[in-house]
């Protein structure tokens, strides 16, 4: 029997981001459609960055749980315009992130204005204290998606997921 | 945009598609030599925190790499994958600019060769990201994102090397020296790239070069360091002319696939 467009969606609901696992990918935002067409089903993820090594095992992972479901004429595909932007990132998402220790995007802070050199760090809160005393240490972080951030209340280093818009 | 070829370039180059192919090749070949220097300094960066910044912009290039090869392949169309293009073609099959496979040096040389990429590197996928070809244009559109960061990255490194210590800035100095020859190659079109450029498929590079050399300006002035006169353009690996550095650089890169043919992970 044909699933409905639902339900593949339910279940892409359960497939993880590797590197941040409290995120589905559906709270990432890169799954871009679902299409079913008798029992063909068509899914269109987008990578987050280019060189981003979890893209490889999430594909793996969401034909794993189709497969699972004896879903077997299954076709991914890899979009990458319009290009990904944490715009997409379910609010849900950016709570998870949140109580898991990560600081989620602050929206509208994106690298825009190259000129804007040595130019304030985006204020982010200490997901551990929640205070707004915190500094930048480096733009790029343990993963492509992040970059590093100080408390200078609690002291706690931490991960900010980058504003990519 | 014209469909058809400019006069005097009808007969001496094939159709569009598979003029792009040797483009997309190039750019391909560019990012991945690139990401594979700055790889090498995975461990041995001044500080963990750069460290990781290196290791990051070699990752986001090797990703823009994987997708033009993706493309080149598909646009060659003799079942040949990103992977027999990256590990199977010799040093003068390559088609980078000279820049990217220079040593990587000391941080300085490291800093100024990134900048040096990355001004280019920025203002190229802005405007190719308009191209009529729909694929590097979405290919353009998504690497630009990544491109800023690092453009920021390497200006303000540049900044920091120029107006920090005599030791930083007397480093900086000599790397600008040695590199800046390498520069006008990236904004020099080959025939295949002004065959392109005429075609609307490639942004006219001269149009790019006003917003590049104000950036430079902008951040040697940042640095206290004064924009060194025009010099003698360094040329030859957009044509597969190379310097004896890239030779090394494959065999590291291609050893496995050279030792073990048709290894998979
Ligand atoms: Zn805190």
């Amino acid at each position: 029997m044909a699933p409905t467009e639902e339900r593949i969606w339910q279940l892409l609901e359960e497939v993880s981001d590797p590197e941040v696992p409290v995120l589905s990918i559906l709270d990432l935002g890169i799954v871009r459609a679902v299409r079913v067409a008798d029992d063909a089903v068509d899914v269109t993820i987008t990578p987050t960055y280019s060189g981003c090594p979890a893209m490889n095992v999430i594909a793996t992972e969401i034909r794993l749980r189709l497969l699972a479901e004896g879903l077997t004429n299954l076709t991914i595909h890899n979009q990458l315009s319009p290009a990904w932007t944490t715009d997409w990132m379910s609010r849900a998402g950016r709570e998870k992130l949140e109580a898991y220790g990560i600081a989620p995007p602050v929206d509208g802070t994106a690298t825009g204005h190259l000129l804007n050199l040595f130019g304030e760090d985006t204020a982010v809160r200490c997901p551990v204290c929640k205070s707004e005393h915190t500094h930048l240490v480096s733009q790029f972080g343990s993963t492509a998606c992040k970059a590093h951030y100080q408390c200078d209340d609690c002291l706690e280093p931490f991960d900010y997921f980058k504003c990519h818009s | 945009m014209s469909a058809t070829l400019p006069e005097t370039l009808a007969g001496i180059v094939p159709a569009a598609p598979n003029l792009l192919f040797p483009f997309v090749l190039q750019l391909a070949d560019t990012s991945l030599i690139l990401a594979h220097r700055l790889s090498e300094w995975c461990g041995h960066g001044p500080v963990l925190e750069q460290d990781l910044a290196l290791a990051n912009i070699a990752l986001d290039l090797l990703g823009e790499a994987r997708s033009y090869y993706q493309y080149a392949a598909e646009l060659e169309g003799q079942g040949r994958t990103e992977d027999d293009l990256a590990y199977l073609r010799s040093a003068v099959e390559y088609r980078n600019p000279l820049l990217v496979e220079q040593p990587n040096g000391d941080f300085a040389h490291t800093v100024v060769r990134q900048f040096l990429f990355d001004n280019f590197h920025y203002h190229l996928l802005q405007a190719l990201k308009e191209s009529a070809d729909a694929q590097l244009a979405a290919i353009a559109e998504k690497s630009l994102k990544e491109a800023a960061y690092h453009l920021k990255w390497s200006s303000e490194w540049v900044i920091r090397l120029g107006d920090g210590t005599a030791e930083s800035r007397q480093r900086l100095d000599k790397a600008i020296a040695a590199l800046w020859r390498f520069a006008g190659e990236l904004t020099t079109p080959t025939t295949t790239e002004t065959c392109l450029q005429r075609l609307g498929l490639v942004p006219d590079y001269a149009a790019l070069l006003p917003a590049m050399e104000a950036h430079v300006a902008h951040v040697l002035g940042e640095a206290t360091v004064p924009v060194p006169e025009a010099v003698f353009a360094q040329q030859g690996g957009k044509m597969g002319r190379h310097s004896e550095h890239l030779g090394y650089l494959l065999a590291e890169l291609q050893y496995m696939q050279r030792s073990y043919p048709g290894l998979t992970w």
